[in-house]
């Protein structure tokens, strides 16, 4: 049988309720006398027979094997994260908000303790529920919207549902998973999806449309760094892709809500909230997603860029964002041609024979010249070449432009209504970054490896001290306020609340036209 | 705006009839004379049929059905889809233009329309038979458009009363440009075309391949791309149509006349490149996780490709696994080898990361885990090349899918080279195959000049009928020929516990 946790409401469960599964599954932590007093860490997580539970299986038909694999490579990152439970001093109590952290110099993000209170002091829940519940009271957006759960030991829970934001952060406290993902609300509590006579009842209505922009997709170009490892350098791909993606989501598809957010290490998230957006079938993701696509072809597909001229406005003004990247972000920062091998890459790009020649024995004798020279010598170089199409030439530089910046989507995450996303503000395992929303009016400022990390946030608070004018009784200051995280909550919430005004907006005019028609 | 609830009635004539009497009330049917050519279908039919044509008036539909998803299953191109179609329409379904006088105009188009709600009637029943039947009479639908005569089309598409907005010849002037651009450059002068503004989701196909402008949510459609329009709300319409059918279906149990039928034609309408079934084991093959490499040599390209990515960077991105691993497991790889393959493979991380990130994808294509439904269905079958030719082409970085589709041809080549094909008439006709989209052409064409002696052999001692030489559309068909092919001479049913030397 698949074995699914339960929720118990009870959290006087000990450590012994907790049926470890076969070692495998359950390196990192041990369960020991540590963990013994800490109630609810491990605790009820009913694992029997099948050693993982309900690993995103609890297979519907709507859950496809291709869904499965989705997770796995981008799950790579996550792989060196474990800590020793010993690390770990346990706060002396849980429950109390006002006393201090203990959070010793050697605790590591992913600690349970470290997770307790940062679930406990920092995560914005009341604006996490109003962002998916688009209204102050709750309703079954957010009654019927699937959360599933990355658990300690790696086991994945899927379709966890709550009425309200306190139960949800009642049973985070419970199980504290390392991460948590958000899915699509369905047509029934995704709790009761096994108690349903059809199981066609019960299926996927609405997910805000997402996009997700992973560096590693980068790697065939980006020179400064590889695999999980970014700087400020490659960074500028993500920047870059935010702006061309955002600008054609609210200008040619007419969004309003769109927020981005850090992933915690190498890419960045968006979730488009409109309601319209919310609403639309797989084949209208597609076609969005298809839209915005323009770097095809796998490893060996040679050219990977093929618009067709003249150019889709959308493409259009794509290259006009990028152009100035290209320059600053690329040919200088990343230096892409440095080496005869690299700039093959390049000459295989560009149409004219005989230019080609020309570039490669220039190229060939002057090692180690920088990119920017090399780019400038096509043109240079092309005034003397006969024959040439000039055309052909001026395209294919075109299309080398934007192989090098057009943002390379992960366009399965954007296609599929049902697929997962991990939650805005929960902390990465790897590097203990909180993924923070990404304030689009100063993206360019915007640097990942500044966004503050779960144990500093921390730290924060026990180091604030009330501003002498401040010390009003009435007023009783949040912890994420005492924090670097403060800016970062607050435009959540800006956001939050101009997408429940527009949510408003259309529901009181409804109700004001009923109330009219029971008019006598 | 178009409205929505076409078929509700105005709220002002709703009470004519006193609720009441109602019940009682002769039902007075839309009177239907067929004015075009081309149906929306949306009345249904009420005229009395014998038992007889409603069977036989469904059968000849899902003839022509069944040949359109053949056809769609073949990649071929819409033009050769409609040409291949043509003689087939007229014999089962002919439909004549109103000017040609034909005398059957009526019979015709009753039969056409009729045939078509009894399909519906079958195909409701189930998400997977009505997405097969809306994508196949989509795809009908669009051939007889294509079809018509401007005239009636034109006809036809105002009787629809689709209201599109036009666009003001003043806006149209300002976004000359853009309109141009997004149209390839066409038309030439602005004036020249009309343009309709709709909202994006009316048009997804437009929208996905860029072949329209949008601005803030509407996009502005040439009127050339009219056809796309159309199909789009003829889909719609249907798809909804569909749903309420299905709700309606159980009311219609109490029929024991016509329920056999409609599940006799449901059954009928099987997908015809039907998933390889993984029983048909090789006897006295070594199949095991330390036989592959030497098995690889009679994988197809596709496989060839992931086997050597896979050796080479001891790791596959994850539709490179599914593929592969549905593959092995299709050539009769059983799950202890397969886990034993893969955790050889992937020689870089430890036993820990393995166990964690891949051991459950792998056991769960093999149906060992998962969902009830995964595991009574024995996991996923192997890919088809339908399927790897058609869904997620590989992105950066991935190995999966068809080299001959998703290679550059200097790649294709380069790989061809390194297998073992350099024969440059082949290496030719396999470039000319990549040009014209015959991907099965270039592999089979490979095959065959992989195991030309063997065929020859074969074909000369006539071992071999026509039935087991036709084109290969299943990689894991390819790889039990081939095997067979090269293991000729030995006995089928050896003991299989030495290897199998192959040559090549």
């Amino acid at each position: 049988m698949t074995a699914e946790a339960e929720t118990h409401d009870g959290e006087d469960l000990t450590a012994a309720d907790t049926v470890t599964g076969e070692p495998e599954t359950n390196h990192g932590i041990s369960q020991d006398d540590d963990a013994a007093d800490q109630d609810m860490t491990m605790a009820n997580v009913g694992i029997e027979g099948d050693n993982v539970p309900d690993i995103k299986t609890e297979s519907k038909s709507e859950v496809k094997l291709e869904d499965l694999f989705a997770d796995i490579d981008s799950d790579e990152e996550f792989g060196s994260a474990k800590v020793k439970s010993q690390d770990i001093k346990p706060s002396s109590s849980p429950e109390a908000p006002s006393s201090p952290v203990h959070v010793g110099p050697s605790s590591r993000a992913s600690d349970p303790e470290v997770m307790r209170s940062f679930y406990q002091r920092l995560f914005p829940w009341r604006y996490l529920f109003q962002w998916l519940n688009h209204s102050p009271t709750p309703t079954t957006d957010f009654g019927h919207r699937e959360f599933a759960f990355t658990l300690q030991n790696d086991a994945y829970l899927r379709y966890q549902s709550f009425p309200t934001s306190d139960l949800l952060r009642k049973d985070i406290l419970r199980l504290m998973p390392s991460r948590f993902e958000i899915g699509p609300v369905y047509s029934t509590n995704p709790r009761d999806r096994k108690t349903l006579r059809k199981s066609s009842a019960f299926k996927p209505i609405a997910k805000e449309l997402c996009f997700d922009i992973d560096l590693t997709d980068y790697d065939d170009i980006r020179t400064c760094c590889d695999k999980a490892n970014i700087c400020n350098k490659c960074w500028q791909f993500i920047t870059m892709a935010i702006k061309v993606v955002d600008v054609a989501l609210r200008e040619d598809f007419g969004f309003k809500h769109i927020m981005w957010v850090y992933s915690g290490r190498r890419g960045a998230h968006a979730w488009v909230c409109d309601k319209k957006a919310r609403h639309m079938d797989d084949q209208k993701r597609r076609a969005i997603a298809g839209y915005l696509e323009v770097i095809k072809g796998g490893a060996q597909s040679g050219k990977k860029v093929n618009v067709k001229r003249p150019l889709h406005p959308h493409v259009a003004r794509s290259l006009e964002i990028l152009k100035s990247h290209f320059q600053s972000d690329i040919l200088e920062d990343q230096d892409p041609w440095e080496t005869d091998e690299k700039f093959d890459r390049l000459l295989q790009l560009l149409p004219d024979k005989t230019l080609n020649d020309a570039l490669r024995k220039k190229w060939s004798s002057a090692p180690g010249r920088a990119s920017t020279a090399k780019w400038a010598d096509i043109d240079a170089l092309a005034k003397t070449t006969q024959g040439l199409n000039a055309t052909a030439l001026r395209e294919a530089k075109q299309d080398v432009v934007l192989e090098y910046t057009y943002p390379r989507l992960d366009i399965e995450v954007s296609k599929h209504l049902n697929h997962l996303l991990k939650s805005p503000f929960v902390v990465h395992p790897g590097t203990g970054r909180v993924c923070v929303p990404i304030n689009t009016k100063h993206l360019e400022d915007f640097d990942p490896l500044g966004v503050p990390t779960v144990t500093e946030l921390l730290g924060e608070i026990d180091e604030w001290t009330a501003p002498e004018e401040g010390e009003k009784e009435g007023k009783s200051i949040a912890d994420w306020e005492k924090t670097s995280l403060k800016p970062y909550v607050e435009y959540f919430r800006s956001f939050v609340v101009s997408l429940m005004r527009d949510e408003n907006d259309v529901k009181v005019k409804r109700e004001r036209e009923e109330t009219d028609s029971m008019e006598f | 705006m178009i409205r929505q609830e076409f078929s509700r009635i105005d709220p002002k004539r709703r009470t004519t009839l006193h609720h009441s009497k109602k019940q009682f009330a002769t039902p007075t049917y839309k009177e239907l004379e067929y004015k075009h050519r081309l149906n929306f279908y949306a009345t249904p039919p009420t005229a009395d049929i014998t038992l007889e044509q409603f069977e036989q008036w469904a059968i000849d539909r899902l003839r022509v059905l069944a040949e359109l998803e053949a056809c769609s299953f073949r990649n071929k191109t819409p033009a050769e889809t409609a040409a291949h179609m043509k003689p087939l329409l007229d014999k089962y379904l002919p439909l004549s233009s109103s000017t040609s006088g034909s005398t059957g105009l009526h019979a015709e188009r009753q039969k056409d329309h009729y045939s078509h709600f009894i399909l519906r009637l079958a195909f409701a029943s189930t998400e997977d038979l009505r997405r097969r039947f809306s994508r196949v009479e989509t795809m009908l639908f669009r051939i007889r458009f294509q079809a018509d005569d401007a005239r009636e089309r034109n006809a036809f598409v105002e009787s629809l009363a689709l209201d599109w907005e036009t666009v003001g010849e003043e806006e149209k002037r300002a976004l000359a440009k853009e309109l141009r651009d997004s149209g390839g450059g066409y038309p030439k002068m602005i004036e020249e075309e009309s343009y309709f503004k709709v909202d994006w989701e009316r048009v997804p196909e437009l929208v996905e391949s860029r072949r329209v402008f949008l601005k803030g949510g509407k996009a502005y459609v040439p009127g050339r791309e009219q056809l796309s329009m159309v199909v789009a709300e003829f889909t719609q319409r249907l798809d909804k149509a569909l749903e309420l059918t299905s709700r309606a279906l159980p009311r219609l149990d109490e029929d024991d006349r016509l329920t056999p039928i409609l599940n006799h034609l449901s059954q009928n309408f099987t997908t015809p490149d039907a998933s390889y079934s993984s029983t048909t084991s090789l006897p006295g093959a070594d199949i095991s996780a330390r036989n592959i490499d030497t098995l690889s040599s009679s994988f197809p390209l596709c496989m060839q490709n992931l086997h050597r990515s896979l050796r080479r960077d001891a790791h596959l991105k994850h539709y490179g696994r599914l593929q592969y691993t549905l593959f092995l497991k299709g050539i009769g790889l059983n799950l202890e080898e397969c886990l034993i393959f893969w955790r050889q493979a992937f020689n870089k991380i430890t036993d820990d990361t393995f166990n964690k990130e891949y051991r459950y994808n792998v056991r769960h294509a093999y149906g060992d885990v998962g969902g009830d439904s995964n595991r009574r269905g024995n996991g996923y079958s192997p890919f088809s090349c339908q399927k790897i030719l058609t869904e997620h082409p590989p992105g950066p970085g991935e190995a999966h899918g068809c080299p001959y589709r998703h290679f550059s041809v200097d790649n294709l080549m380069n790989l061809l080279n390194a297998v073992g094909v350099k024969d440059s008439e082949v290496l030719r006709g396999v470039r000319e195959d990549k040009e014209k989209m015959k991907f099965h052409l270039a592999c089979n064409r490979v095959f065959e000049y992989a195991h030309k002696q063997e065929i020859k052999k074969v074909k000369d001692d006539g071992t071999w009928g026509a039935a087991q030489l036709e084109t290969i559309v299943h990689p894991n068909e390819y790889f039990k020929r081939s095997y067979l092919l090269k293991n000729l001479g030995k006995k089928q049913g050896e003991d299989g516990s030495g290897d199998v030397k192959m040559e090549g």
